[in-house]
Parts: C-alpha cells; structure tokens; sequence
C-alpha cells in the first residue's frame, strides 16, 4: 500500500486502495459475516457484504436504522467484524461526520495514533433521500473530511413494512400506497434523483456514484474509488428487495441487471465534475444498446401488478424522457430552454 | 482547485494562548465562562447552530478558535438534530464534545438527545434556557431542559456565571467516570445569566488540568483496534437489562458528584454544597425553593423578609438530575411549610403544579413531619421576577405555616396579568 501522509492540520491522508481488476483479485477477507436475519434474497444485504469487503479491516461503519439495522444487527449475533455503530435514521451524514471529526481532532491533538481510517456511514432511501438530506448535504459540504455515505436504496420504507418513500417508484404498491376501488395510483411522486442531485448541488463533493449488487466488482470499486479520493463522497445502490417488490428472491439480481437496461437506473459515477457512465448505460448512452421496454421490468414485480397499459405508457415517456432530453442524459435534467 | 489551508499546522498550546495564567478576574457573561470551561477542558468536537440565548457560548467559542487560543474541530451545523448527533458519534470515538441549545432547538434534538444518554455518551451540554414556541418568547422558561429528565441526562442548574464555569468543568468530571458515562447538560438561565456580566474567576490550565482527567472510553470506544458493535437492535431480550444499567449509573452518579464537589473545593476554593445551596436555612422556619438565576431576587427578599422578623430560608436546587432527595429532606426537614417556585409549567399535573414542585412533593412524601407545600408558577417567558413577586409568596407561605386559608392544593401564578 502506497503511503500518502499529508500534514494531519487541514487534510488527513486516505487509504490508499487500488481498483480490484477481476474477480481472481478480490480480497478473500469478509468484514460482514454470518449473524444478520435479512429475507431470503436480499440485495442490500448483499451490498453490505460488499461494501465491507471493500473497505478492508481499517474502517469504522456507521448505519442507519432501515432494515440494514434491524434486520442485520441484532445485540450477540453482530454480523460486522469491523467497528460498527448505529445512528438514527436522518443521521447517516451526522454520524460519518461527528466519526471523522474525532479522528481528527484527537489524531491532531497526540489523543490517539495517526492513521488513515475509513469511515463509511449507510442509510437506506427512507433515511437518506428523505429524512436524513440535509445531514448528508451538509456532510457532503465538509471537504477536508475523508467520509463515505453509502445509501442502500431499495426503494422503500423497507423494515417498517414497506412503505413508499421520496425515492420509490412511481405507482408502487406499498402499504401507504394500496391501489383501491377509486384511487389505482396512490403513490404519484416520480423517484428522486438522489445521486445527481448531491453531485449538482455540491460541486466540491469528488466522487459520486450509483452501482447496482449485481456488478460485484464495480460495486467495491466504486467504494474503494470513493474511500482513496478524499473528501466526502456519496453512493447510491439500487437493491432488489423481493419483500418490497413482490418477486421470487432468485430474481434479485436479474431484476437490479433489468433496472439499468430499461434505462430506469443508470450507473454512472460523477468524479471531480466529470460524468462517466459504465457498464450497459454506458452504451445505452453511446447507442449501442437499445433500451428495453420497462414494462419487462415492472411485469415482473408484483408493486406494479395494478398497472394499466396507461400507467406503463407514463412510465416509459419518463424513462425516455431522462434519455432523450436531459441535458445529461439519464443524469442531470433542464434542457436549453 | 484545492482550497486554501484553513488552519495553520502548528498545534496550538492551549497553556499559552490568551488564557490567564494564574486564576484571573474577568468581567464576563454565563456564556462566555462556559467557553472558557470548554477551552480549559480541552473539547475535542464542538457544534454549533444557531438560535438564542444559547448561541451566545458558541460565539465565544467560534473567537477562540479564530483567535488560535483553542484547538478543536468545530463545526457548524445544518440542525439541532445533526449538532447534537455529530457530537453523539464523535463521544464513541473517544472525543471530548460540548453542544449546546436552547427552546425549540434543544427539542429539535430531542431524538438524538435520547439516544446520547441510551448509549451511555459522556456529551456536555449548555442549555441557554428559553421558552418553548408558539407564542415566540426569547426569555427563560425551564422546559426545555426539563424534558429530557426521564431520559438519563444530569440536569444542573446554575445561578451565576462562575458557578457556570465551575459546574461545566465539574460536568466533565462526573459524565466521563467510567461509573457514570451519562450525558450532562447545564442550564443557564436565558438573557439572566447567559448575557449577564459579572465578575469570574477564571482558573489557569494546570488547576483544570489536575481536577479534570483525559476522557478515556476505554473498551467501548469505536476505533479498528476495537472492532466492537454499539447499540443493535436488542429488543425485549435485552432492552430491560440495559435500561436497568442506565438505572444503576444514574444512581451511582450521586457519589460521584459528591466526589468532584469534594476535589473542587479542596483544589479551587470554591464549589459549595452538591446538589443544593443553602441560604439562611439554618434557623428558618419557612423555606422557598427554586431554580437557577431566580435565586437573585429570592435572596433579597429573604433578607428583606428577615428584617421583619420572619424565619425565611431559600433552597437552591443546583442538580435536578440526580434529583437530591435526601439533601432536600435534609434541608427542608425542619420547615413548616416550603413555597416552591417554578420558572416552568406542566399543564394538567397534580395539583396544577410546576415541575419542580410536584418532583420535590414527591421527594418530601416519606418525611413523618412534611411541611405543607405551596406551588407557584412564576418568571415565565423571561418575564422578571421581582423582590415584591417574592415577598407576596413568602407571605402565602407564611399563611400556610400559621395554618391560614391559602390552598395548598392549587398552584398560584405569581405575577399574572388575570
Ligand atoms: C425518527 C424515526 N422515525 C421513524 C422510524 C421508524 N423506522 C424504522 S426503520 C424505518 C424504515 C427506514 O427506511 P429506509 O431508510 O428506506 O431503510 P429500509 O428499512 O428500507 O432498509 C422507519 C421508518 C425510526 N426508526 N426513526
Ligand atoms: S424487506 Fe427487503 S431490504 Fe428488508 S431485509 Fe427483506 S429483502 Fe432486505
Ligand atoms: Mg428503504
């Protein structure tokens, strides 16, 4: 490992971790292991999984209650070798920050040994994209701060029995968002564009990223990207959650694969201002892949099941709408007016 | 483009900067001895948000950094939520923190201060005492503070800008014992003391440094080195268990408070009693009791009391958590009858009554000889409480001593346009 130590009074050196090139090169070491009790199939956990492997033994974890929480930690049969700590659920940027905020102050002080950690700090889209926004913004603004917020995003009020969020999809079926005799459509906000819009906003921020469990590799690299380049950093995992979304576990992966082919998720990362997309966006924006239909996608969960020709035919001008009239495409809206 | 270097690399030498050397004498308000206590005790993660009366403290602080007179990292927040839970999570790593709030920011909070004392976190805290909203009021109300009193916070109340210094530096000592690791937060009244002058003696680093100990969270701190998991989900297996250990520190706190009121008046020459002060008690025959700066007028009234003849006491609660029962029993043993004032209100409680009130008739229920109480509310919203506003309670006191008519079953609003 490279040694990269800058003088601890304004900025504190990161880890340095190399992108893993293959599957043959990832570290055999887990971080999260057996204990956690999340559904059969559940991506998020997986993403921990991931997320953990990443980041290698010198981290500090923070998370946010969701069912990463709940589910996952449960007192004696913690799943997290390394140190882990819950914050409350709109407090996943105020935990990294109060986290790397001691570091520094009692490494600069001669309180504790100087050392690169890393501090990562998870929240789902119910913490994160709602409730917890303005910790993160304000997370996100703290330059000097080595810190990573890593949202799980499975596109609900998961562990409290799933209910919609500013960050589902329009029309789910949720247990806030029945459809019923009269009202079809109970949830009719279009999702957030969560990563895009802490990328805009907070020009400063170096790295943001989305990633989906099922691009392993490309997953912990991005979080070992965003833990080497400084700074605070934001990802944002799109996780199939079959209880939320109504499918059979074994489709998980397939589903997250079919999420980014319809052009509903893009992957892409935003380093130092720059948008780079990867792997089927990537040619998606370069044309080489046709989108496919989203109905593919939503047909295949039981929260659309209420769907009519109509409601699909909206979602799909919206999808095509990212594509053809954003200004980057499936990224940052406005058009040249 | 990197940003320019905000801070220089030079470690700051907190001996040597502005601080006085010896104990010195300065003109200062409740605040600005606060983030002396702060600076003294060396606080590693401070945060701030803005709202009054509070503010003034992080003001003082914020010019002390500037000034390169104090080393620590501190940051503005975005809420009194995220100010109050940096400051949580920066309290696991083994940081000595200070926060601070006042009214509805202090219960914009309100979560992260529950959880701050569920985990066991050691926080320091000023409350700038204030009314709660709606109507607006800047002034000094104690319900604020007051709600968080179930929670396992130490509540203390201060009277004066010394006492405001000398109880955060005593705060530190007790949060940080390995027998208590509960959080602690100081009220000061709003306006009354946070922006009152008056004159403090301000102890140089080496007195602090030889009353204060490094905050060590020993085997729960959070650090690679000790990989350990804070606060997962327990449930009912657990939750009792772990509620019971809050139960035992809060309990133990007593001891440890009488320690370090002990140490501090041995190593600074002052401190007084824990938990109360007592004034003209000795031979009283009625006593008042009260919180915070009202002890200001009350004492005059007490005197002016005295030279009519009347056997008046006053009984400052300084700690309200720990609750000092026995020392209010004590105190209060030989009355016959007390006038509780509260500069608070709990609609619908028994009798009507402040807090304080219905917390000290509790606290006196098991006395084979009580004396009659009589509640009043008072102060509220930063409205004055006048040497007249006290002697019109001492005489219903009076009343109540010699057997009149005044009921001490309701609560009297001192002081209220009717
Ligand atoms: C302040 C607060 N409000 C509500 C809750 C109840 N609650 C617990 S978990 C949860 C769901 C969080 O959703 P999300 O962040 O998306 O995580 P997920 O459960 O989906 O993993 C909620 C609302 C809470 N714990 N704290
Ligand atoms: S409800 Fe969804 S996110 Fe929660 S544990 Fe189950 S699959 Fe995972
Ligand atoms: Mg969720």
């Amino acid at each position: 490992m490279q040694e990269t130590t800058i003088a601890l009074s304004d900025f504190i050196s990161t880890q340095v971790l190399e992108p893993w090139k293959g599957i043959k090169k990832v570290a055999r070491e887990e971080y999260f292991t057996s204990g956690h009790r999340t559904c059969q199939g559940c991506e998020s956990a997986l993403v921990m999984k991931l997320m953990a492997k990443a980041a290698g033994p010198r981290s500090i974890i923070l998370g946010a209650t969701g069912c990463m929480y709940v589910a996952n930690t449960t007192y004696y049969s913690t799943p997290w070798v390394v140190p882990w700590m819950h914050t409350q659920l709109g407090s996943a940027g105020s935990a990294a920050t109060g986290t790397v905020a001691a570091l520094r102050a009692m490494m600069r002080k001669g309180k504790m040994e100087e050392e690169p950690i890393n501090v990562i700090s998870f929240c789902g889209d119910g913490g994160g994209a709602d409730m917890g926004l303005s910790a993160i913004s304000a997370a996100l603004q703290h330059t000097h701060y080595n810190l990573l917020i890593f949202m799980y995003d499975n596109e609900s009020y998961a562990n409290t029995d799933i209910q919609v969020s500013g960050s589902s999809p329009y029309g789910a079926n949720s247990t806030f968002s029945p459809p019923g005799k009269v009202h079809r459509i109970m949830h009719r906000r279009w999702k957030k564009n969560t990563a895009a819009m802490l990328a805009a906003g907070h020009p400063d921020c170096k790295y943001v990223a989305t990633v989906t469990a099922g691009n392993a590799i490309d997953t912990m690299n991005k979080v070992r990207r965003a833990l080497t380049i400084g700074g605070p950093t934001f990802i944002h995992s799109l996780d199939p959650c079959p209880k939320g979304w109504d499918y059979d576990p074994k489709y998980s992966h397939e589903l997250g694969e079919l999420a980014t082919e319809t052009g509903i998720w893009p992957l892409y990362e935003v380093e130092e201002g720059k948008v780079k997309m990867y792997g089927k966006s990537k040619h998606i924006a370069s044309g080489a892949f046709k989108r496919k239909p989203v109905r593919e996608y939503l047909l295949r969960q039981g929260r659309f099941a209420h769907f009519v020709e109509e409601d699909i035919d909206y979602f799909q001008a919206k999808v095509d709408e990212m594509w053809e009239k954003w200004l980057v495409p499936g990224v940052i809206p406005f058009a040249q007016a | 483009m990197t940003p320019p270097k905000t801070a220089t690399a030079k470690k700051v030498d907190i001996a040597t900067a502005r601080a006085p050397r010896a104990g010195s004498e300065e003109l200062i308000s409740g605040s600005e001895a606060v983030a002396h206590a702060v600076r003294l005790a060396d606080v590693d993660v401070i945060t701030a948000y803005p709202i009054r009366p509070y503010d003034t403290v992080m003001q003082y602080v914020s010019q002390l950094i500037a000034n390169g007179e104090f080393d620590c990292e501190y940051i503005v927040a975005e809420s009194e939520h995220s100010q109050f839970e940096i400051v949580k999570h920066a309290s696991a790593v083994g940081a000595r923190v200070f926060c601070g709030s006042s009214g509805v920011g202090w219960l914009y909070a309100f979560e992260a201060l529950a959880v701050t004392a569920g985990l066991r976190l050691p926080m320091v805290a000023m409350v700038g005492n204030r009314a709660l909203d709606d109507p607006g009021a800047f002034g000094v109300e104690h319900n604020d503070a007051l709600a968080v009193r179930d929670l396992g916070w130490m509540l203390a109340w201060v009277a004066t800008a010394q006492e405001a210094l000398d109880t955060a530096l005593i705060a530190y000592r007790v949060a940080e014992d390995k027998r208590v690791f509960l959080p602690c937060a100081i009220s000061c009244d709003g306006a009354f003391l946070t922006h009152s002058q008056s004159i403090v003696n301000v102890p140089t680093q080496d007195m602090v440094n030889s009353f204060l100990p490094p905050y060590d969270r020993a085997e729960k701190q959070l650090h690679p080195d000790n990989p350990i998991t804070i606060a997962p989900q327990a449930n009912e297996d657990w939750v009792m268990e772990i509620r019971r250990q809050s139960d035992m520190a809060a309990r133990r706190a007593r001891d440890v408070i009488i320690e370090a009121y002990d140490d501090f008046n041995a190593q600074f020459g002052r401190g007084g009693e824990p938990f109360i002060e007592r004034y003209m008690m000795e031979d009283a025959e009625v006593a008042l009791v009260g919180m915070g700066t009202l002890a200001m007028p009350v004492k005059v009234a007490v005197r002016k009391m005295r030279e009519r003849g009347k056997k008046v006491g006053f009984v400052r609660v300084r700690w309200f958590r720990p609750f000092p029962t026995i020392e209010l029993q004590d105190a209060l043993s030989g009355v016959q009858a007390v006038g509780v004032i509260d500069r608070d209100y709990s609609f619908g409680a028994s009798f009507f009554g402040g807090v304080l009130a219905n917390e000290l008739r509790c606290a006196l229920y098991p006395m084979a000889n009580r004396p009659a109480i009589v509640s009043f509310i008072a102060g509220l919203g930063g409205r004055e409480v006048s040497t007249d506003n006290v002697i019109d309670i001492t005489s219903k006191v009076l009343d109540a001593a010699n057997g009149g008519d005044i009921d001490d079953q309701d609560t009297h609003w001192i002081g209220v346009r009717e």
